[in-house]
């Protein structure tokens, strides 16, 4: 058996609530009968006899579920447009990309139960009437990549892939691709860019995919994570799932903890669980008698929350308000050894150098950026400085083609929003109060 | 069929078909939007972000280039944000590359040099990059400097949409980003090119011009596009 | 009625800009009854005022001695003019940027074939690595480009601030004009 696969961290203070990591470490993930002995494919196969696609549709929107891959758009919105699309031929994809810096939650979900994503990927198909599909994954993942091409050919010989799937007039056939590892590919128009063979660069949406999307047909893009829900939803019903979370928010987020903090790994938490739960209760709280001073939510667009906004809960709406983002589900804990300056410039720098270049405001202003965040690091800035890097996020913000340029400065207007005595610091006293950032160092051979 | 829409762009009623663009209806009612890498007869791509305007109850800022109008939509194109921006914007692309005026074969006909007159940029507040980028003359006729270059991707566009050659692409990502030839071989040397010059007419500074051209001297020609792309849809 | 203070300074220049700037001809003279010339390269006097209501700076800062001047003529003027495009860009004095100031030297004083190749270190100030226009090192108040800006631009700019009000430059002038 190849259970080597990550499952959610210990659960000791029963915060969590395993949903989409029902079966991650628990069933052999190279065994179709292991999946099918806890119950998997039976909700497909119901599906198919006994729903039409209009139905499903109908549970997945009132059960509420949001997409996974960072934005939190309404699940059933997407698929009945792609289902009300024109067009003899459309596709469906799974977003395995998973670009941002520590997040793993994708990956061990393809990892530990693909059979999961594979069965909501055809319920998806089902509902809006696609046909072929693909699932692109980082090539970085070769065990991901490698059951899910196992897990889709043994569907296919017990014939829950192919022509007429279950005697039933629904054809599905599905194909794995690789990413060579850009982030920007984990975008959507990219990311159809990609898999039709050319330069992975996004282009200005509408339209947006739902319309067209691959070789200009409907195509409906989904997250793993979102496309791993589907099967709890149809199988225990759509008011059960939206019992579980908040008004706007339902079900449970997966959640990479990384950073300074007792337990890394992952968890997964009814939405509106607060940082302070996730931190303390089930991340064991911050080690080495140091005391914690941020999280970043929302990978490397995401924005820093503060200390004093501990008790927020993790859903779409309140993380959006405290300067910050729900994204794929990364959460980077920092200690007072962390300089926020340092911070957002880490981030500034991943972002200038995944920049795929097309539009100007990400290109150029993203490594404008970064050099003032350097100059601000080396004890170099004025305060002139200082207000041109907030002209620079506000301009690249508003004006950038996609959400990798949008979002880019978020990590800078979170710093800045919260903690702007640093970056006074750094300019006016020319010191690093964590004594992380160059000026320091100066600072202590002067 | 195309339905015929109506719409408001800076207070003007304006009408339109359905699968125009913003800035298409724009132009034809004599409404200037700012562009770079937009070019009548090629696809546009939404890359320089000059063209961006206000779509009420959009939230956001769409490009005219390449969104279509609809039925009672509501455009602004030249708020003082807008403006702003696309100051920035100018200001970003002469801080990127190495555009020195005086010294190029497009000074006084140069697309960038215009817009930063028309926007009003007449210095540049963020700092310059100073890029190290090598010149290709390795062409009989034609030259590519790619300290001019503002990556609007027209070269690339007219190359494979109009020529049908494919020898113009791009490499590298963000701010290394670089058009180049063939698989980044020397112009002189591809076997694809067929010498058309279609790209060096499109390019709207003096990043691709001809040699044998001092300062000033060279004038695009970019008209034949629109000829083109014209006697395409009528033959169709 | 008190004559406005003017000054002109040159930097890392070709002096087209001054050239420029005497090719506004007849109307010199009508000009000279409403300034005084206290500084410039073309009048004979060391060292800068300590009070100037206007100065043209042309020339990009290249060295350690522009460095030095551009600093205090901006302490000692109220409007500084960064006047041509060296002065307002870096223009062709900072065409050297993207290689550096050491590859210049060396290029010219240690590559080619010479008796006694070296750089020299004594009398002519040291380069900066990074040539910088005049408004990344001192704050400036007026910008006019061009290469050079015409006589007619320098009239009208000159004019404009004589008469109290800020030029608008946009239509009369552009990098590289
Ligand atoms: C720069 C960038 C990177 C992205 N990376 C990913 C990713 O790795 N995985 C993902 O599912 N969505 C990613 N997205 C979001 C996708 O564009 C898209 O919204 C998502 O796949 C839709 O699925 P969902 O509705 O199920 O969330 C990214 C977006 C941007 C702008
Ligand atoms: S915002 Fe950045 S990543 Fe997105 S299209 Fe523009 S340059 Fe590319
Ligand atoms: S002209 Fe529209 S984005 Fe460049």
């Amino acid at each position: 058996m190849a259970i080597d696969t990550v499952g959610a961290l210990p659960d000791e203070n029963g915060k969590q609530r395993l949903i989409v990591l029902e079966h991650a470490g628990k069933i052999d993930p190279e065994d179709i009968e292991a999946y099918m002995a806890v119950g998997g494919y039976a909700t497909c196969s119901d599906v198919l006899q006994s729903m039409t696609p209009a139905e499903v549709i109908e549970q997945i929107r009132n059960s509420g579920l949001r997409g996974r891959g960072g934005a939190g758009y309404p699940v059933g919105l997407k698929w009945s447009t792609v289902a009300k699309a024109h067009g003899s031929q459309k596709y469906i994809v799974c977003n395995g990309d998973e670009g941002d810096p520590g997040a793993f939650m994708d990956r061990s979900i393809m990892e530990a139960d693909p059979h999961r994503v594979l069965e909501g990927m055809m319920i998806a198909a089902y509902a809006v009437g696609a046909s072929r599909g693909y699932l692109y994954v980082r090539a970085e993942y070769p065990l991901a990549i490698k059951r899910l091409k196992h897990a889709i050919k043994q569907a296919e010989k017990h014939g829950l892939l192919g022509i007429n799937i279950s005697g039933t007039p629904f054809s599905l056939s599905l194909q794995v691709r690789l990413g060579a590892g850009a982030f920007v590919c984990g975008e959507e128009t990219a990311l159809l860019a990609s898999i039709e063979g050319r330069r992975g660069q996004p282009r200005p949406r509408p339209p947006y995919p739902a319309e067209s999307g691959l070789w200009g047909c409907p195509t409906l893009i989904n997250n793993v994570e979102t496309y791993a829900n589907i099967v709890p939803i149809l199988r225990e019903g759509a008011e059960w799932f939206a019992s579980i979370g908040t008004e706007r928010s339902k079900g449970t987020k997966v959640f990479a903890l990384s950073g300074r903090i007792a337990r890394t790994g992952m968890i997964e938490v009814p939405m509106g669980t607060t940082l302070r739960e996730i931190i303390y209760d089930i991340g064991g709280g911050i080690p080495d008698g140091r005391t914690f001073k941020a999280v970043q939510t929302g990978g490397p667009s995401g924005g820093c929350i503060p200390a004093a906004h501990i008790d927020t809960p993790v859903d779409y709406e309140s993380l959006k308000q405290v300067g910050s983002m729900m994204g794929s589900g990364g959460m980077i804990v920092m200690d007072d050894s962390s300089c926020m300056v340092d911070v957002a410039k880490y981030f500034l720098e991943f972002c200038m150098t995944e920049s795929c270049g097309k539009c100007v405001p990400c290109r150029v202003g993203t490594a404008q950026m970064y050099g003032l965040l350097e100059k601000i690091s080396e004890g170099r800035a004025s305060l002139d400085d200082l207000a041109l890097l907030e002209d620079l996020c506000d301009m690249v913000a508003n004006t950038s083609l996609c959400g990798l340029g949008q979002a880019a400065p978020n990590p800078v207007i979170s710093t800045l929003r919260y903690f702007r005595d640093e970056y006074m610091a750094h300019i006016v006293d020319k010191t690093c109060p964590a004594h992380v950032c160059p000026v320091s160092r100066k600072e202590a051979v002067r | 069929m195309t339905r015929v829409v109506t719409l408001k762009i800076d207070d003007i009623d304006a009408t339109g078909r359905e699968d125009e663009t913003v800035l298409e209806v724009a132009l034809e009612h004599g409404i200037q939007i700012p562009r770079l890498c937009a070019l009548e007869g090629l696809t546009p791509v939404g890359a320089c972000r000059l063209c961006l305007v206000e779509i009420e109850g959009t939230g956001r800022l769409l490009p005219a280039c390449t969104t279509r109008v609809a039925e009672g939509m509501v455009v602004k194109t030249n708020s003082e944000r807008l403006r702003k921006y696309r100051r920035m914007t100018i200001e970003m692309l002469f801080a990127e590359g190495n555009h020195v005026c005086s010294v190029c074969v497009v000074n006084g006909r140069c697309e960038l040099q215009d817009l930063a007159v028309r926007l009003g940029v007449d210095h540049i507040r963020i700092p310059y990059l100073y890029p190290k980028r090598a010149v290709d003359a390795s062409h009989e006729r034609f030259a590519l400097d790619p300290n001019r270059c503002v990556l609007c991707t027209r070269c690339v566009r007219v190359c494979g949409e109009i020529e049908g050659a494919h020898t113009w692409d791009l490499m590298s990502r963000g701010i290394d980003s670089a058009v180049i030839t063939d698989l980044h071989t020397p112009w002189g040397e591809s076997d694809t090119c067929t010498t058309c010059g279609k790209c060096v007419q499109v390019c709207p500074t003096g990043a691709l011009f001809e040699k044998g051209m001092a300062v000033g001297e060279m004038t695009k020609r970019a008209s034949f596009l629109a000829t083109l792309a014209a006697s395409r849809e009528d033959g169709r | 009625m008190t004559r406005t203070k003017i000054a002109t300074v040159w930097l890392d220049g070709c002096s087209g800009c001054h050239m420029s700037f005497l090719d506004i001809d007849g109307a010199l003279l009508d000009l000279a009854d409403r300034i005084d010339l206290v500084y410039s390269p073309l009048v004979d006097r060391k060292d800068f005022p300590d009070s100037v209501d206007i100065t043209l700076v042309e020339g990009a800062v290249s060295s350690e001695d522009d460095l030095a001047k551009i600093r205090k003529v901006r302490a000692h003027t109220r409007t500084l003019v960064a006047f041509g495009d060296c002065a307002v860009t870096g223009n062709v004095p900072a065409l050297r940027n993207s290689v550096g100031a050491e590859s210049v030297l060396r290029r010219v004083y240690l590559e080619p074939d010479l008796h006694a190749p070296q750089v020299p270190n004594l009398v002519v100030p040291a380069l900066l690595n990074v040539v910088k226009p005049v408004h990344a090192v001192v704050p400036v108040d007026v910008f006019i480009p061009g290469c050079p800006p015409s006589a007619k631009t320098i009239l009208y700019a000159l004019t404009e601030l004589l008469d109290g009000r800020m030029p608008d430059l946009s239509n009369r002038t552009r990098f590289g004009a």
